[in-house]
């Protein structure tokens, strides 16, 4: 049966291709020159040049945490190439200018890129390696007061909006991987949503790395001013190299009063191959400030690639009255390692969040849920419920908990519950005497365990999601 | 009873699971329209028999054949068998966290609609169709909602049982101990879900270990297993004898007779 299950989640990484366009890089390697090079490439104003150089130069003093639960070789910082973007890099107005086999590209993906298929009611932006290629919808939202463009782009036309609030989630000494990525992010997605405004459509990023031996630092920031709302989806590809590639990410919300952001991601990096070769290694800052009053801010999460993930999308619960919320499905197969979860910061009064979590091992993985519930002092009458379940496929994958409770006022109350899983033969039985074979049994078995995050998603993104699951689920039944 | 469609043909079967040989030599022919009664003492390889016919992969047969419908069905996968007809009506059902048991059953439904080469149906044609069903055995439209056998009472996991035969139609169900666990009124709704579905052209087999379903569910044949083979078979009266005298006297006559031929 055990064997039967590995078929099952063993199959091929569609997304492993790699475009054949000429890209423009640097040299490898991190310096102070680098980081001008870049700065100087991306023609930014002298603030966040210090900005970058002030996050090395802490950067420079930080070890590598080494406290999660994943296993690898030391990463050589001097081995990765901080900057590739697609050449040309003329100006892009509309969608035809793309380059065609970037468009290839994103076919293959299924990105909906051409304005048609975004008619859906996705704006995608799409950030390829370091820079984002074309961004659809951007005149529509414009009249609304909608920004969402790349980031590169809002240094240039917005850059009181970036220098207040860059780094005010995450500042740039946060965490070794956050101070790296403050260094030397090349760019991302920047979406504000201005007083009172709702978002009518769905927002979209598309990541993919391309090149070889390139880290991808984006970085991405959405503020929602007071009354505004916004439902913000990324998903993430790329392509198979034996080497790993290094993903540091910061992504920082922030909510004023009465504002709510959703931001949905669903991850299928490389994985690596069955003995663990290859593959992304995920180390991403994602946090969320509830600063208003009745603010609202819900991470979904669907984790299905990379060959480590080291990720725990946080809220920070300063408004009274703020809502976090963490959804989470994390699918790990072969050898892959997750450390995932989330941090609630409980700090205004009447605060509340909500954690769910589920984990899927299979193959010879590891999956770990980590998760951190703090209630200061000031945070009267705050609640979190928790609950991390697992689910194990096969004998020789693992799964763990660890949740930290650190409660310091007393009307505050937190609940966490937890379980563990296995398709038992006796189950996959009962599917196949009602004339239901292994591989559907799995997958409704999976769909169901996972229903709680997936009824979180967006429609479009949670189709896609059971898709997924599916297609990691998928092989010959013997 | 000549000229009937023979559905099953159980030859010299013998099955082990572990290990340790449970089924010894099984013979047993089931025509359409019939109702068979095995009976036999806890170890016997009553629910062993009842596995090895719908393919549970920790038993394995040893020797003999089962016919079913001509085919060698010990060639087919489980699924295939019940895709076939094949139905077993589970001891203990096991439950299914997160899966509605509506879904089940329509995955189920639509599966053997599929291999059948029949029409599928969508969720809604489907909900009037499993309301329907359910009436059978008067269940509550709200399990419909509930996940597989989830916090189910016995009652209820095997009431669900029924409507899943309901839903399927089989051509032989194989009903492994389904009276076990129900007080009286669970069992006459169980029974008489069982007695609607009993068509001509199809067959039973009633594996248990009392009389009291066979007062519900009246049997053609009675078959009694002793130590993994049937040492005897009789009509509906031989359950009556059983429950008044116990299973040891029919183990002695058959080893009576073993001595004498």
């Amino acid at each position: 049966m055990s064997a039967m299950l590995e078929r099952l989640v063993n199959q091929p990484y569609k997304h492993g291709f790699v475009t054949p366009i000429e890209e423009e890089v640097i040299a490898k390697g991190l310096s102070e020159d680098v980081i001008r090079i870049i700065s100087r490439k991306k023609n930014e104003p002298d603030w966040l040049l210090e900005f970058r150089l002030n996050a090395y130069r802490h950067w420079l003093t930080m070890r590598e945490p080494r406290w999660a639960n994943v296993r690898y070789s030391e990463i050589d910082y001097q081995d990765i190439i901080y900057y590739a973007a697609p050449r040309p890099k003329k100006k892009l107005s509309s969608m035809d200018e793309v380059d065609p086999e970037l468009r290839r590209a994103f076919e293959k993906l299924g990105v909906p890129l051409h304005e048609q298929k975004a008619l859906a009611g996705v704006a995608v932006d799409v950030v390829f390696d370091s820079v984002s290629v074309a961004t659809t919808y951007k005149t529509k939202l414009a009249e609304l007061g909608i920004i969402f463009c790349s980031f590169s782009e809002a240094v240039q036309e917005h850059p009181e909006l970036v220098k207040k609030y860059l780094g005010s989630v995450v500042p740039p000494t946060d965490n070794f991987f956050a101070s790296l990525n403050s260094a030397v992010f090349t760019d991302g997605s920047f979406c504000y949503i201005p007083k009172g405004t709702k978002c009518p459509m769905d927002l979209s990023t598309y990541f993919r790395i391309n090149t070889q031996d390139s880290g991808q630092f984006e970085r991405t920031l959405i503020i929602a001013e007071e009354g505004a709302s916004v439902s913000y989806l990324e998903g993430c590809t790329a392509p198979k190299f034996d080497t790993n590639q290094l993903h540091a990410a910061v992504v920082e919300l922030i909510a004023l009063d009465n504002a709510e952001i959703k931001y949905s991601t669903v991850q299928n990096w490389y994985t690596g191959d069955e003995n663990g070769v290859g593959g992304i290694y995920n180390f991403v800052t994602k946090r969320g400030l509830c600063k208003g009053v009745n603010s609202k801010i819900s991470w979904t999460q669907v984790e299905t690639g990379s060959a480590i993930t080291w990720k725990y999308p946080s809220c920070v619960l300063l408004g009274d009255n703020s809502i976090g919320e963490f959804y989470s499905v994390a699918l790990t197969n072969h050898r892959q390692q997750a450390d995932t979860g989330t941090k609630m910061t409980h700090i205004g009064r009447n605060t509340r969040s909500r954690i769910i979590s589920k984990g899927i091992s299979a193959g010879r993985s590891s999956n770990s849920y980590r998760g951190q519930v703090k209630i200061g002092p000031r945070a009267q009458n705050a609640r979190n419920y928790s609950q991390c379940d697992s689910m194990l496929l096969g004998s020789a994958c693992s799964a763990n908990t660890f949740p930290y409770i650190d409660v310091q006022n007393n009307s505050g109350k937190v609940e966490h519950e937890a379980s563990t899983s296995k398709i038992g033969e006796d189950q996959l039985f009962y599917f196949a005497q009602r004339g239901i074979g292994a591989e559907a049994a799995v997958s409704m078995i999976i769909n169901g365990f996972c229903k709680d995050v997936f009824n979180q998603l967006p429609m479009e993104f949670a189709v896609e999601a059971t898709k997924l699951l599916g297609l990691k689920l998928e092989g010959s039944v013997g | 009873m000549k000229g009937k469609n023979i559905l099953l043909e159980v030859r010299n079967l013998s099955a082990e699971v572990a290990g340790a040989q449970i089924l010894k030599g099984i013979n047993l022919t089931v025509k359409a329209g019939e109702v068979h009664a095995i009976m036999g003492p806890n170890g016997s390889g009553k629910s062993t028999f009842a596995k090895v016919l719908a393919g549970h992969a920790d038993y394995s047969v040893t020797g003999g054949q089962v016919l079913y419908q001509g085919k060698n069905l010990l060639d087919m996968p489980p699924e295939e068998r019940s895709r076939a007809g094949v139905f077993l009506a589970f001891q203990y059902p096991v439950e299914i966290p997160g899966v509605s048991n509506s879904a089940f059953l329509r995955l189920a439904y639509n599966t053997l609609q599929g291999a059948r080469g029949a029409e599928e149906l969508d969720p809604l044609e489907f909900d009037d169709f499993i309301r329907e069903k359910i009436k059978l055995v008067g269940m509550d439209p709200s399990f419909l909602d509930r996940s597989v056998n989830e916090g189910f009472s016995g009652g209820e996991k095997k009431r669900n049982e029924i409507v899943q035969m309901a839903v399927l139609q089989p051509t032989l169900a194989v009903l492994d101990e389904t009276d076990s666990g129900l007080d009286i009124d669970a069992l006459k709704v169980v029974a008489n879900g069982v007695n609607q579905l009993i068509r001509p052209d199809n067959a039973i087999i009633l594996v248990t270990h009392y009389q009291r379903l066979l007062n519900y569910i009246v049997p053609d044949f009675v078959h009694v297993i002793e130590s993994g083979q049937i040492v005897k078979t009789g009509g509906k009266e031989l359950a009556f004898e059983l429950e008044n005298r116990g299973y040891d006297w029919v183990r002695a006559e058959f080893d009576a007779a073993k001595a004498a031929a």
